[in-house]
């Protein structure tokens, strides 16, 4: 047979342009950063703006210093990553599970839903103090309110993402007298990942809220006491440490999933 | 393996509780090794009537036997084929013909090597780590065609499956499917809405009404095998060619 058809897989050489392209677009958001910093200084430097609402950059820094050399950065963000973590691992696991359960038997859908929607319609603000009372001031309660936050993203995402599954590969899979779980493995679980992981990237920034709401509400330790209590004593350089903790926690994570969807989606990047 | 359909029909629950009937009813049967090609007009429940032979559809009337089993669910000697390649996206090109063998619990090794010994035959060497969004529409037909190989099968049914294809590429794949099938003389059913590849490949060509399709003619094609691109021209081929379109058009009213 002729092979007039060939495409060559292969990525072909990337061109000069193209690579000074990429490290610009690599590069470019740094610039951004060092930019918002340089304007941030002169903003102090000038005495534009009260050094209590906005003390320079310099004095963030010696306040960031001081709160990773005594420890408590550490103890706050390791309290506020754990809860971080395991509400997570809960909320994840839940709303995939049911996620799954939706997509496979639509009448649960009409069932739920009620519940679903009313949960994701209140803010979470209203309702985490009854979650502290429930749970208590400790770091279980903030585990739920992450759990909560973190289950909608997942779960509509697992809905979205097993509903797209191919009807024909699953008339394939039926043929070859696939199993169940064989189907999960081989042809759901890979078909929907790609929106389930998209979900997880939304999920893991919304973490960070779920942690810090309950703190905010009630808890002994965690970033969100911290700025709570760096507020009240007017500690602005410490409100900012703590603020800019949880953002690059936030981004950490963020990170760490787009990471993951990097290794796994390789075949979305050669097909695109 | 013996096919055959005993009165069976197909029918949906429509609007309004309406019962609409999309085939049948249907009675033929296909002998062991033989190559049946299905034609109709679109719509006529062709491949409802693929499904059913597949296990995949219940019919509402009547039953479908495999020698004398009966298909009441994907049966695994009985292999599908369907109108577009079918491949999973994720999936290498090795990893997709090995799909059957997987599912079956063959490990890695065993079935990497049975999906190399196949490629030169399917001409898709050196593209075994390619996804399918990266091989042509006739490659990416050739994986299908590798995957149900690998199934074993002994009976193929295939759903238009080369209909996406430009013409001299269906041609050459018909053909190149006539030569995988060798000596091992599988049973074929093969849907298509093109005339003379149905005539090109078939021992016998079934044509089918309009919705819900029923036979309306069951013309035998005694044309020599091996079957070759330039009997197209020959005045057999056209005479036979003639007669299934005559059929097809004569319920066009």
């Amino acid at each position: 047979m002729a092979e007039s058809d060939l495409t060559p897989f292969a990525q072909p050489e990337k061109s000069r342009a193209i690579a000074h392209g990429a490290i610009l677009r690599r590069l470019s958001p740094l610039a951004t950063v060092l930019v918002l910093i340089l304007i941030w200084h002169w903003i102090t430097d000038w005495r534009l703006v009260s050094r209590i609402l906005i003390p320079p950059p310099a004095d963030v820094l010696d306040s960031l210093a001081a709160a990773l050399a005594d420890g408590t950065l550490a103890k706050h963000s390791t309290t506020t990553l754990g809860e971080m973590m395991w509400g997570l691992l809960f909320g994840v696991s839940i709303g995939l599970a049911i996620g799954y359960a939706i997509a496979k038997a639509p009448l649960l859908e009409y069932i739920l839903s009620p519940i679903i929607v009313a949960f994701q319609s209140t803010p979470i603000v209203a309702y985490a103090p009854l979650l502290i009372i429930i749970f208590g001031t400790g770091p279980s309660s903030k585990v739920v309110t992450t759990a909560v936050i973190v289950f909608f993203p997942t779960l509509v995402n697992t809905i979205v993402g097993i509903r797209g599954v191919s009807p024909r590969l699953r008339d394939l899979m039926l043929s070859l007298n696939a199993g169940r779980w064989q189907i999960f493995r081989n042809l759901e679980l890979p078909s929907a990942l790609p929106v389930i992981l998209a979900g997880l990237k939304t999920s893991t920034t919304l973490a960070v809220i779920g942690a810090v709401v309950g703190e905010f509400v009630g808890s002994g330790s965690g970033l969100g006491v911290l700025v709570i209590s760096a507020r009240s004593q007017y500690d602005t350089p410490l409100v900012y440490v703590t603020v800019f903790t949880m953002t690059a926690i936030a981004l950490s994570l963020y990170s760490l999933v787009a990471l993951l969807e990097w290794r796994v989606l390789l075949w979305q990047r050669r097909s695109a | 393996m013996r096919l055959s359909l005993r009165q069976v029909e197909v029918s949906y629950a429509g609007p309004a509780g309406a019962s609409l009937s999309a085939l049948g009813p249907i009675s033929f049967e296909v002998a062991e090794e033989e190559f049946v090609c299905l034609v109709g007009p679109s719509g006529c429940g062709k491949s409802t009537l693929i499904r059913v032979l597949a296990g995949l559809l219940r019919p509402s009337v009547g039953a479908a036997y495999c020698g004398d089993e009966l298909i009441d669910r994907p049966l695994p000697h009985i292999a599908i084929m369907f109108q577009d390649t079918n491949l999973m996206p994720w999936r290498t090109v090795l990893d997709n013909i090995a799909l059957p063998l997987e599912i079956a619990g063959v490990t890695r090794a065993k079935r990497y090597q049975t999906v190399r010994e196949l490629l030169p035959q399917l001409n898709l060497e050196g593209f075994e780590l390619a996804y399918p969004a990266e091989l042509s529409g006739g490659m990416a037909q050739r994986v299908a065609l590798g995957r149900v190989i690998l199934q074993q099968p002994r009976v193929w049914l295939l759903d238009e499956p080369f209909g996406a294809l430009d013409a001299l590429t269906r041609e050459k794949l018909s053909l190149e499917l006539l030569r995988l099938r060798g000596r091992s003389r599988q049973t074929i059913v093969l849907v298509t809405h093109d005339i003379s590849e149905a005539v090109l490949l078939a021992d016998r060509v079934i044509v089918l009404s309009r919705r819900p399709g029923k036979l309306i003619a069951d013309i035998a094609v005694k044309l020599p095998r091996p079957r070759s691109a330039d009997m197209i021209y020959q005045p057999d081929f056209l005479r036979l060619a003639k007669q299934v379109r005559a059929c097809i058009e004569d319920q066009r009213d």
